[in-house]
């Protein structure tokens, strides 16, 4: 099943050892160079990934791809990875992105062009090993390692403020971390082992079951992020380059999601039912509080980053209701956030690009000017609102399904993004983008080219696929999903 | 058959794709050819369903399997029934004819493609909502219908007053979604299922289930699905009081306005209902409110319809209090009528927004009723139309609306429920209303003295803007407006006539529609009725056709016999022409309390959480304090070597005293 070929190490390893090689080619004489390589990098770790989903056997709720072997024998440390139905799609959606990112900064990036493309790239590999990997120093290694790329784009390539930003977002998520690390030493002392999946069936009792909860929330939440340790985020996209908040925005973001999948529910089952009120407090705060601060965002970037904020809610809802729509909504809604947000934030570097302005108030009639853009802008904006036929439908349909189940009325306060998402995103598509021209910068602009072309392309058949046939995305987690929930309907006490 | 299902919706697709995508490659004779085939086979095709629906073949069945959630599986699929087939028919042939008009009302607009791309994707969007077998289905095609009313409302993208009017008719439609999606939630968790004959069958086992909502109180599960899924009506189908998007959609050009609000998209929610009776009858809670709802509606907004001049905001208001008709119907479980009269309304209301747009274009785009007069002279095909369609909608005797609104208001008054006296009320006192505004548009338009030679060429720019030049007397519209003019004052003519029957005691409906044995109000309407001529003759000693007469005559008087006698009313009776002119005060409210408090909300939680609690206090705050901590321990290591010297002989100091005295 495995084709002999340790798929998961080369989804891993193929984009970080194309970065490197990205990074060789040194100055900027050679930019053309770093540009080819990087996008034959970015395809190629595509491609390695691609064979993840047509060989996943979705009968299967356990492990697929297993690669095992040891790493740091005196700790029991191992070198594990494997992908179920909840973490193959997201090395995809990783994939995917990195493609997209590499496109997006062809021309735009002037600068230190190897350098950019080489983080991207080997951020690609390093995300798609924390969604791999099945030992828990691994996996921290990992989540830790992704910052630095990160950090670095937003500090060397991002805005005027990129400093403020960059120290925000890289301490706000370092020491939410640590916490993790704490409780990954604690896990060990118990078990005598990093291995995620004994974690897994490690009896704790409730007060340990707490702790390690928390610890594991200040990581996840603050990645995610959760009401009300969210105010990194908006800073962050603001400052970032596109590509930059492209990746924080697609994948980053799910990561801490994720981490509440893979750790803080089946590790901690006892306290994740007990605190699910908690949890679920804070993302109906997310959605409806932020869905309004969005409402009065001069700054496209800064609405679009409240708006990540307000679907992330519905992520952190969906996982909390402990029920087979909720979490299998925000599984989906984890990967049609990634497409929509993608594409939103393109869509502004497009804007930014020919105007360098991130203000709505700099807009107002940029369709007479750029049509074909005009057309994706409002098909992302759509989808953005969550109109059904656009991925952006699926998932919040399915949180609000699961949620109405669980109670009337968290659905009642979800199912207030049909309103608010779509005045936020429509009234900014109205100052923008409808209206006569307003100023003699709107008058010169020009449509996209045909590699933006491209990369809002792929992004709306992604968008419209995934709204018209979503079968294929969860179709695959269905096993996984229930195996989780029934775990975690287990008392560990 | 199943392929001819699937043809139906996709013909309109694949024109809307090939002009929307293509059409700056193939050019404007291309995209409307295109689209106009693509609808009229959908038309063709619709017809011959009918036929074989007609032949006792329903259908129901599934095209793919769209989505499972766990076990659940959420399908795409078609309900082919009467229900189905008589909307499918009425869709494909209005939108058929609005596409044949646009040629001549869009000819001059660089967005002509655009357009035609639009027209056909809104057939498609309504279509699936029509023919879905599910929820799931119904609620895309709700929001997809949403979607391209938006787009058209807003189509001249650069008025300021036309991308407000489809912002807002998209939000407020938001807001009726909001519940219709509540709705349709519940209908999964305590059905199991969105299909509609899984949930219609298993409806009467829930008829006595109940939730608690807020605190201990129950509520009859199947009021609260109703009332949440009527919610959704009330935004789609513009009742009170979501009903303030509709008049300002008017920004649109006419032939979408004909099209989308009138005949077919705003009566998504009659028909929605209709199709959900099975639900609906077993919840009289919820049939009260539907019809109190559409009473309000019905009553409220002609009179609003008699103060406004725009010739399309007359026909906006009219088409609201139709709206509100048929909502009654509805609530007095009367679903056969409502859609009747669904079917009546989409002819002649389409009729009299076309031929608005006639005379618009014969106008040089001007909408104004008071600068009109006369144009039966100039326009004698849009005129006679004109006329045919008002007295199809003020119900004369024998022509299409007559039948219906009669039944409608016959229906009521069998009807026992809460509110069936008020809703009497209403849509009796609503047909006096009805005739008077319809008729002052009327007289103002084509008859009278000929006001326009004072305003031609100058002044107030219409609404609709078409290119056409300016200047000279107005002129009767090419063929292809006159052509669905007068395809259309057919049906508004004769459908009543002919439909009235099948409808009445022929049991059309059979299974699509269930009316439970306590609301008998269709089987006593099946009763009392002995033939359409009779109806008709009969209804001459009835109030209504009087107060219909009254209406006529009242604004003959007024309106071009003593022209002078509207002026006076409205400065003696000033108070009252405020509030209907400020349309009750609803925009001003909804402006000022949830779009104004919804961003000072916003702006607060911002500036007063986000930034001054979270990130100046707590995360900047830490920052500060921990800069500061820091900065005291910076004076322990000041690199000067007196300073350590000195601390050091302090603490020899301290350590000897502690030393000494221990």
């Amino acid at each position: 099943m495995n084709a002999g070929l340790p798929l998961l190490s080369l989804v891993i390893w193929v984009p970080i050892a194309a970065g490197v090689a990205v990074l060789a080619t040194g100055s900027d004489r050679n930019a053309g160079l770093a540009r080819v390589l990087a996008l034959i990098g970015a395809v190629a770790g595509l491609v390695v990934s691609l064979p993840l989903y047509t060989q996943f056997d979705a009968a299967q709720a356990g492990m697929q791809f297993v690669e095992i072997s040891p790493w740091i024998e005196t700790f029991k440390i191992t070198y594990h990875l494997g992908v179920d139905g909840i973490s193959m799609l997201f090395i995809l959606l990783t994939s995917f992105t990195t493609v997209l990112v590499v496109l997006a900064g062809w021309k735009v990036i002037e600068k230190r062009v190897a350098q950019y493309m080489a983080a991207f790239l080997i951020m690609s590999g390093l995300m798609n090993g924390v969604f791999a990997a099945l030992d828990g120093i691994l996996f921290y290694v990992f989540w830790e390692a992704m910052l630095i790329p990160m950090f670095l784009a937003i500090g060397v390539w991002g805005g005027p403020n990129r400093v403020y930003a960059a120290v925000k977002f890289f301490l706000y998520t370092l020491l939410g971390s640590l916490l993790m690390l704490v409780a990954f030493i604690y896990l060990y002392s118990k078990s005598g082992t990093f291995e995620i999946l004994d974690f897994h069936r490690l009896p704790l009792s409730m007060t340990e079951q707490v702790l390690i909860f928390f610890a594991f929330f200040m990581a996840f939440a603050v990645k995610v992020p959760m009401w009300p340790v969210h105010t990194w985020l908006p800073d962050a996209h603001v400052e970032a380059p596109t590509g930059g908040s492209v990746v924080l925005a697609a994948i980053m973001l799910k990561v801490g999601a994720y981490g509440f999948l893979r750790f803080s529910l089946p590790i901690a089952p006892d306290a994740s039912h007990a605190l699910s009120g908690f949890i679920i407090t804070l993302s109906l705060i997310a959605v409806v509080y932020i869905g309004l601060v969005a409402l009065v965002q001069a700054d496209m970037k800064k609405l679009i980053a409240y708006s990540s904020i307000s679907h992330m809610g519905f992520v952190t809802l969906g996982i909390f209701i402990f029920n087979t729509y909720g979490l299998e909504g925000a599984l989906v809604q984890m990967v049609s956030h990634g497409f929509i947000s993608a594409a939103m934030f393109l869509c502004v570097g497009v804007l930014y690009d020919r105007m360098h302005s991130r203000q709505i108030a700099d807009y107002g009639g940029v369709a007479n000017r750029m049509p074909i853009f005009a057309a994706f802008f409002m098909l992302f904006a759509m989808a953005n609102s969550g109109l059904p036929a656009t991925s952006g439908f699926v998932g919040e349909f399915m949180v609000i399904m699961g949620s109405i189940k669980a109670n009337f009325w968290y659905a009642f306060l979800a199912a207030t993004t049909l309103i608010f998402g779509a005045a936020y995103t429509l009234w900014m598509v109205k100052r923008v983008v409808f209206g006569a021209v307003a100023n003699e910068h709107v008058e010169q602009l020009k449509d996209i080219s045909p590699r933006e072309f491209l990369v809002l392309g792929l992004l709306a058949v992604a968008v419209l696929g995934m709204g018209l046939y979503p079968l294929p995305f969860t179709e695959v987690m269905h096993q996984s999903v229930s195996n989780l929930l029934s775990h975690v309907a287990q008392s560990k006490i | 058959m199943q392929k001819l299902y699937l043809l139906v919706p996709l013909a309109p697709l694949a024109g809307a794709a090939i002009a929307g995508l293509l059409g700056w490659l193939v050019g404007r004779a291309v995209s409307h050819w295109v689209t106009i085939i693509g609808v009229a086979v959908s038309f063709l095709a619709s017809v011959l369903i009918f036929q074989d629906v007609m032949a006792g073949h329903t259908y129901n069945g599934s095209v793919y399997t769209w989505l499972t959630m766990g076990d659940t599986r959420l399908e795409i699929g078609f309900l082919i029934d009467r229900l189905t087939t008589l909307m499918m028919l009425v869709v494909t042939f209005v939108s058929l004819m609005v596409h044949i008009y646009t040629i001549g009302y869009m000819q001059e607009d660089p967005g002509y493609q655009r357009f035609f791309s639009y027209i056909s994707l809104f057939t498609f969007s309504m279509l699936m909502l029509v023919m879905s077998n599910n929820f799931v289905q119904l609620f895309f095609g709700w929001e997809a219908v949403g979607l391209v009313s938006y787009l058209l409302i807003g189509f001249w993208f650069t008025r300021e007053s036309a991308i407000y009017a489809n912002l807002k008719a998209f939000l407020v439609n938001r807001v009726g979604d909001f519940g219709f999606l509540l709705g349709i939630g519940l209908v999964l968790a305590y059905f199991g299922s969105l299909d509609y004959a899984t949930v219609f069958a298993r409806a009467p086992e829930m008829a006595n289930h109940t939730i608690s909502l807020i605190g201990g109180q129950t509520w009859p599960l199947l009021t609260v699905i109703c009332i949440l899924l009527f919610v959704g009506a009330m935004g789609k189908s513009a009742q009170f009081p979501l009903h303030v998007w509709l008049p300002d959609s008017m920004e649109g050009p006419t032939p979408i306005s004909a099209l989308i609000h009138a005949a077919t998209m705003v009566t998504a929610g009659i028909f929605m209902v209709a199709r959900m009776s099975p639900l609906f009858e077993l919840s009289e809670t919820a049939l009260s409110l539907v019809m109190v709802i559409g009473a309000i509606t019905a009553l409220f907004m002609g009179f609003l319809g008699v103060i406004q001049n725009d010739i399309k905001r007359v026909v906006a208001y009219s088409t609201l209090s139709q709206l509100g008709y048929m909502t009654v119907a509805l609530g007095a479980s009367a679903y056969p009528v409502a859609i009747f009269h669904l079917m009546t309304h989409a002819f002649f209301k389409a009729l009299l927004f076309l031929a608005a747009g006639s005379v618009i274009i014969g106008m040089h785009h001007n909408q104004d009723i008071r600068h009109m007069g006369g144009l039966r002279k100039y326009m004698p095909i849009t005129w006679i139309t004109s006329l045919i369609g008002s007295l199809a909608l003020i119900g004369t005797p024998f022509l299409a609306g007559f039948y219906s609104k009669d039944s409608i208001i016959e229906a009521v008054g069998l009807s026992h429920l809460p509110g069936s006296g008020f809703a009497y009320f209403a849509v009796v006192a609503g047909v006096f209303v009805t005739a008077f505004y319809s008729f002052r548009m009327y007289f103002l338009v084509f008859h009278g003295t000929e006001r326009f030679r004072e305003h031609l060429g100058h002044g107030h720019h219409g609404h609709d803007d078409h290119g056409h030049g300016h200047g000279g007397e107005p002129h009767e519209s090419p063929w292809v407006v006159t052509f669905p003019l007068v395809m259309l004052a057919i049906p508004s003519a004769l459908i009543g006539y002919i439909a009235i029957e099948p409808l009445m005691v022929g049991d059309y409906f059979q299974s699509a529609i269930h009316i439970a044995g306590s609301h008998p109000a269709v089987e006593e309407l099946g009763k009392e009725f002995h033939g359409a001529g009779a109806m008709a003759l009969h209804a001459v000693t009835t109030l209504p056709f009087w107060l219909a007469a009254a209406g006529v005559g009242l604004s003959w008087f007024f309106y071009l016999k003593r022209t002078d006698i509207p002026g006076k009313i409205q400065a003696r009776f000033s108070v009252i022409y405020t509030i209907l002119d400020r349309k009750y005060g609803f925009d001003e409210f909804n402006d000022w309390f949830f779009a104004g408090g919804a961003r000072m909300l916003g702006r607060s939680l911002w500036k007063g959480g986000d930034v001054a609690v979270i990130d100046n206090f707590f995360v900047n705050g830490t920052a500060r304090l921990v800069g500061r901590i820091s900065g005291w321990a910076r004076y322990f290591q000041s690199g000067y070597i007196f300073h350590y010297a000195f601390a050091m002989i302090i603490g020899v100091f301290v350590l000897m005293t502690l030393f000494v005295k221990g």
